[in-house]
């Protein structure tokens, strides 16, 4: 077992493994999300206050999710670098920023065209909406930082410190709903009682919900995949790989 | 249910169907772009190595 993981911090065995794995993961995701729109879209019924707009709950929040989860991954990991000098983990940092970037804005928008009909305005400067953008900010000034630092150790040590400096927004986003007497919604599944959600609407929101895990994890080992090829382009092992016909 | 009435959703089709298309294009842009910036890296890199082998 700890073979395997200390192989995996390996660039050269978690190329090669990554590479493997990949095609599994997007192709369940890919299955997951067809059955969680069939479920989503076809089955669920019609909300009885909302109608059907209700319907971008299953992008919007999974989305939303997603968006916290990979920040969480990408301090984690950002810090794992920091504290141990993993390159790895630097890799797994920077390669989930733009999928938890691309996530975030998917939250805003779709939550902007749930927000239209429903409250009757795009946009409201509310606790919880005003805390997703500083979100976006932080995974884009993550992205920026990164790319003004030519040395890829130190720009992944800056990146790092900001990263982490922002958890602080996290539960801030989370608890909003509540701290604060916000036009959004309070939550719907993530609570300690019963999810006030019926049950043909549940699940395929957590259909979707693991179809964006998996695509996820699939999407970023292929990002981690492009950024060892960049970091180690003149290492044995990827002179080797690209001289291959 | 029809198929007019599905694509009508209840008269929100505007805000539904942009949502969905919108994170198609989103999900769609994340997968192609480290597909083809590893194609691109991977020609980038073999010509060089060609360059350097040449060189020697």
């Amino acid at each position: 077992m700890w073979t395997f993981f200390h192989k995996l911090s390996s660039p050269q065995y978690l190329y090669a493994w990554s590479g493997r794995l990949i095609p599994w993961l997007i192709g369940a995701s890919l299955v997951f999300m067809i059955a969680g729109l069939v479920g989503g879209l076809v089955l669920a019924p019609p909300d009885y206050q909302q109608g059907d707009s209700y319907r971008i709950i299953f992008i919007h929040v999974p989305s939303a999710w997603m968006s916290l989860f990979i920040y969480m991954v990408m301090a984690g990991s950002a810090a794992i670098g920091l504290i141990w000098r993993i390159k790895v983990a630097e890799m797994v940092a920077s390669a989930s920023a733009p999928i938890g970037a691309s996530f975030t804005f998917l939250t805003l928008v779709t939550g902007s065209l749930w927000g239209k009909p429903m409250w009757g305005t795009w946009w409201v400067w509310d606790a919880r909406l005003t805390s997703e953008l500083i979100l976006l900010f932080l995974y884009l000034g993550f992205i920026a930082l990164q790319a003004a630092i030519e040395d890829r150790r130190t720009a992944a040590r800056a990146g790092a410190v900001l990263v982490l400096v922002g958890v602080v927004n996290i539960p801030i986003i989370h608890y909003s709903v509540e701290w604060w007497n916000t036009l959004h919604q309070g939550p719907t599944v993530t609570k300690l009682a019963a999810p006030s959600i019926h049950l043909s609407m549940l699940v395929p929101l957590l259909i979707m919900a693991l179809a964006f895990m998996l695509y996820y994890a699939g999407t970023v080992l292929m990002r981690v995949r492009c950024e060892m090829l960049e970091r180690e382009r003149n290492s044995r092992w990827v002179q080797d790989l690209v001289r291959q016909p | 249910m029809s198929l007019s009435e599905f694509l009508h959703m209840g008269g929100y089709a505007l805000y539904v169907w942009s949502s969905y298309t919108v994170a198609l294009i989103v999900l769609l842009a994340n997968v192609l772009n480290p597909y083809f910036r590893k194609k691109r890296l991977i020609r980038e890199l073999a010509r060089k190595a060609r360059l350097r082998s040449r060189i020697r």
